[in-house]
């Protein structure tokens, strides 16, 4: 299948209440073309209403969208010629595998043959090739997430849609179906809009994410900026963990529990912020406190240790009652001696580690 | 330990205890099943006063059924306005449910009412209205005015069935039938009717029925050549027991079980 | 708010697509939509509002208007006046009250024994209560008349097993009315009743137990009282029925049963009073919407099918 030119998409000041909740406001997008972008937040956000309202299932109260600079805001859901994958697939149970992926060639007048050796084709990129002659009710639920998603992409369409599709999945086949999506995206070269409450998922599959919240886009970033460089506590927490410590800064010098810290990049402006810990970026300080590298020294006791098979959780009191939990590997390199509970142990963290971010996501960092 | 011992609920009451419950329940639902099945027997009765059993067995009162002209057009009449009324009421009812539902507006909820009130007025209303309307517009007496007034009936039945069917429907698939080029009649066309055909299906049988079975309408509404089944039987059992009646009623017995028992046995094989 | 320090820069404001962005536009879109839908609806609801909605209004404008064609209460001075009516109205509760009292007598150890059995016997048991349910009225009635005449199978089985010596009257009289209706209208009380009992938490009944009830209190002083709202739903909706039933009355009665349908039907048939039916009419929709909004009310306040959960 030919790789077609993508589409880019545009979207302005999208706006959709509901009485008083609204579950869009005002949202600003621009996608690149060829873009895998996914939208991400927890329920509620607006990442199904903005992804609906892409489709034109949804008609917004104001906002304009476009398609590679042609408006579609007004434009019924039939003509925008987008593929889309549900989160129940949605596979028309009274036709075969080949007739529901020759559906939307049908449509579009396409001849016999060519919608055979389309077909053939469709199911050969998803694996399922011979399954044509099969009924939907005989397939598992991975091979139906196939069917859909071969059914969404046989027409080559510019945009692709998916809204959840993975989440009825058991682990193993959503780890590895992952990975087929995001090849499939790459080989035929569209625009992938995708929508889903899975961190991890967003984080592996994205060329950049949009976290959502109350209707608003967050932050938009490459998933690395968005793990390390979150714009403010919520993105913090949604994705990964983190431990948060308060900081403060007196005359440009920010200060943690009266302690000075060393910092790579510093925010501009002076203020109250938080401290993000991710749990592998702290180590434990052995020796005296001299070195070469900068780095911020914080003292505690250990307060519990959570054997987790891959990693142990170390949960500390910090000297300001403050929790910190850090992780390190259970077995190999780098387990050393673990700390016993009640134990001092001192905690270091470099100046690159040593991250500021906003209490709210108004505040710029 | 026989099966009259053993617990018949979560107080540990035993069957046995419960026996004169079972009797009554059998007792009931004899009262209601025996009846309406006595009557097929009964119309194969040589005698004129119906025995149970019948002494003789004969054929008369079918042969009188199907000998008589009044009897053959009165049967002409229900069943080719049944039938009509059964083409119009499932595609207007269908539509007004797809419509209704999908519109969502707050006119909707009243419409639906609306149209819900020939099931809700006492039969007796529905028919002298509509006959009053009938005496102006001069459908008195026609095959038209009776299948017009019979889908009016039938169109809240229909609706319901029709309603409940989208509600249990899965969306997504009109949805992802537009995304990929339908346009909403196709979707509807070739996506939705055919899952929802079952009841559909259903829709158009009851509609039939009810027309079938229709009395107090068709009492004030057909007359003379377009005389229905019911309006005839319902005159003829005012005057005297004709036991011609008897092998009608057998027939439609027959013909509406059979249906219902189709419909039933067909939806359990779909599950 | 959107973008980061280190992503992408402010996303560039396109020009005024369209200066309010489409808002009037997609909330034109959006009516015209939904308009288009509603009109579907439209053939069907011309339909009934031609065929019945106007000539009801016409009736009740009639039910107003004195023979002379002045506006006047005469018609529904007569239902006060005139003692035939006042016979007609006993009769009618009179039926409609036995009716609905009968059918809860034998449809309430029905419907509990069907509740208590399980789901696929009880499944099997129902057909045997839908299947009156869908044979013609006429059919029902007429099987009736045949059983109940003075040789039909009722009295020569009351006979021949020395219950009786002589024919008893069971047909053209009240009491055949009131086995005919009970006949069509007990499945209308089994069913709403079947459900609500199928719908109380059985480990209700096993707390009772628990704590010391016998088998008979548990039934009286749990089971029961749970399945009220079921039982009222079922019984309001046999007794409103009843009002409008025509047909058996009829048949069954002999013409010694006039309820309220009948009265009507004579107006029109007979005396060519459309004044005084449709005054009747008027009266008899008041009464059945009442009824009715009733029963929604109970049944919205207590959930028909889901009694005993808290």
């Amino acid at each position: 299948m030919a790789s077609s030119t993508a589409f880019d998409i545009r979207i302005r000041q999208l706006t959709k209440a509901y009485g008083p909740i609204r579950a869009l406001d005002g949202i600003d997008l621009d996608i690149r073309a060829g873009e895998f972008l996914t939208l991400l937040g927890p329920s509620g956000s607006g990442k199904t209403t903005l992804l609906m309202a892409l489709a034109g299932f949804l008609r917004p109260d104001c906002g304009s969208i476009q398609f590679a600079g042609r408006e579609v805001v007004r434009l019924q859901p039939h003509k925008r010629d987008i593929g889309m994958v549900f989160q129940n697939y949605a596979l028309f149970p009274h036709m075969s595998v080949a007739a529901n992926i020759a559906y939307p060639l049908r449509l579009r007048h396409v001849d016999a043959a060519e919608i055979a050796r389309r077909v053939e084709a469709a199911l050969a990129m998803v694996q399922l090739s011979g399954y044509g002659e099969r009924r939907i009710d005989q397939l598992s639920g991975g091979q139906r997430q196939r069917v859909a998603l071969a059914r969404a992409i046989v027409f080559e369409p510019k945009i692709v849609l998916m809204d959840e599709p993975l989440s009825a999945l058991d682990k193993q086949l959503r780890d590895r179906m992952q990975i087929e999506i995001r090849q499939l995206h790459e080989r035929i070269g569209s625009t992938t809009v995708y929508v889903t409450h899975d961190q991890r998922e967003a984080l592996t599959m994205s060329d950049r994410v949009a976290v959502l919240n109350g209707g608003r886009i967050v932050q938009l970033d490459t998933p690395q900026a968005i793990y390390e460089r979150p714009a403010c506590r919520f993105v913090a927490e949604f994705i990964g963990e983190s431990s948060f410590l308060p900081v403060e800064a007196i005359d440009g010098v920010w200060h943690h529990a009266g302690r000075a810290l060393t910092i790579a990049q510093p925010p501009e402006r002076d203020g109250r912020r938080l401290l993000m810990i991710r749990p592998e970026w702290p180590f434990v300080l052995t020796g005296p406190p001299s070195d070469d590298r900068p780095t911020n020294r914080f003292e505690g006791r250990v307060a519990n240790l959570i054997y987790q098979g891959d990693t142990v959780l170390i949960q500390v009191v910090l000297a300001d009652g403050s929790p910190v939990q850090l992780r390190q590997v259970a077995r190999g390199h780098g387990s050393g001696d673990l700390p016993a509970p009640g134990a001092a142990i001192v905690l270091g963290l470099t100046a690159a580690d040593t991250v500021l971010i906003a209490e709210d996501d108004g505040e710029r960092p | 330990m026989s099966w009259l011992d053993r617990p018949a609920s979560e107080t540990q009451i035993t069957h046995r205890d419960r026996l004169w419950l079972y009797g009554v329940t059998v007792l009931v639902l004899a009262f209601l099943v025996l009846p309406t099945l006595i009557v097929i027997p009964m119309s194969f009765s040589a005698s004129r006063y119906l025995e149970f059993p019948p002494r003789q067995w004969s054929l008369r009162w079918y042969e009188a059924y199907f000998a008589s002209a009044t009897w053959m057009d009165a049967t002409r009449t229900s069943l080719t306005a049944a039938s009509l009324t059964a083409l119009t009421a499932t595609p207007l009812g269908t539509a007004a449910a797809y419509g209704l539902y999908f519109s969502r507006l707050r006119l909707g909820k009243l419409a639906f009412w609306l149209m819900m009130t020939p099931i809700i007025v006492p039969a007796i209303l529905v028919g002298i209205a509509i006959f009053y309307a009938y005496v102006q517009l001069k459908l008195v007496n026609s095959l038209i005015g009776v299948v017009l007034a019979h889908t009016v009936v039938a169109i809240p039945i229909v609706m319901m069935i029709v309603t409940a069917a989208l509600q249990s429907f899965d969306v997504n698939q009109e949805r992802v039938a537009r995304s990929l080029g339908a346009s909403r009649l196709r979707a509807f066309v070739e996506i939705v009717a055919p899952q929802i055909r079952f009841s559909l299906v259903t829709a158009a049988i009851f509609a039939f029925l009810t027309s079938f079975d229709e009395v107090i309408i068709a009492i004030f509404v057909s007359g003379g050549s377009n005389s229905t089944l019911t309006r005839t039987m319902f005159a003829s059992l005012r005057d005297q027991i004709d036991p011609t009646i008897a092998a009608i009623s057998t027939m439609m017995i027959v013909v509406t079980t059979g249906l219902v028992l189709a419909v039933h046995a067909w939806g359990a094989r779909r599950r | 708010m959107s973008g980061s320090a280190t992503g992408a820069a402010r996303p560039s404001p396109i020009g005024a697509p369209g200066g309010d962005l489409h808002a009037a536009a997609l909330r034109r879109d959006d009516r015209r939509e939904r308009l288009a839908l509603f009109g579907l609806a439209l053939p069907a609801l011309l339909l009934v509002t031609v065929t019945m909605a106007l000539p009801t209004a016409w009736l009740f404008w009639l039910s107003l208007l004195a023979d002379d064609g002045t506006l006047s209460l005469v018609n529904y001075a007569r239902m006060i006046e005139q003692p035939s009516y006042g016979r007609t109205f006993l009769t009618t509760f009179e039926v409609g009250f036995l009716t609905t009292g009968l059918c809860i007598l034998i449809g309430y150890p029905l419907a509990y024994t069907l509740s208590q059995l399980p789901q696929r016997t009880a499944n099997l048991c129902m057909i045997a209560v839908l299947l009156p349910f869908w044979t013609s009225l006429l059919v029902r009635t007429y099987a009736w008349l045949v059983l109940l005449q003075r040789t039909g199978l009722i009295n020569s089985w009351g006979m021949a097993l020395g219950l009786w010596t002589e024919p008893l009257p069971l047909v053209h009289n009240l009491a055949g009315t009131l086995i005919g209706m009970v006949h069509v209208l007990l499945p209308y009380l089994v069913l709403p009743l079947y459900g609500a009992m199928r719908a109380i938490d059985r480990d209700l009944i096993r707390a009772a137990s628990n704590l010391g009830a016998s088998p008979a209190q548990a039934f009286r002083t749990v089971f029961l009282p749970l399945s009220l709202p079921g039982l009222a739903a079922g019984a309001l909706i046999v007794f409103i029925l009843c009002l409008g039933f025509y047909v058996t009355p009829v048949i069954l009665g002999g013409g010694k049963v006039t309820m309220v349908s009948n009265r009507i039907a004579d107006d029109i048939d007979v005396f060519f009073n459309w004044g005084a039916a449709s005054a009747l009419g008027v009266v008899l929709l008041v009464l059945t919407l009442s009824l009715l909004w009733l029963t929604g009310r109970l049944a919205r306040g207590v959930n028909l099918f889901g009694g005993g959960h808290v």
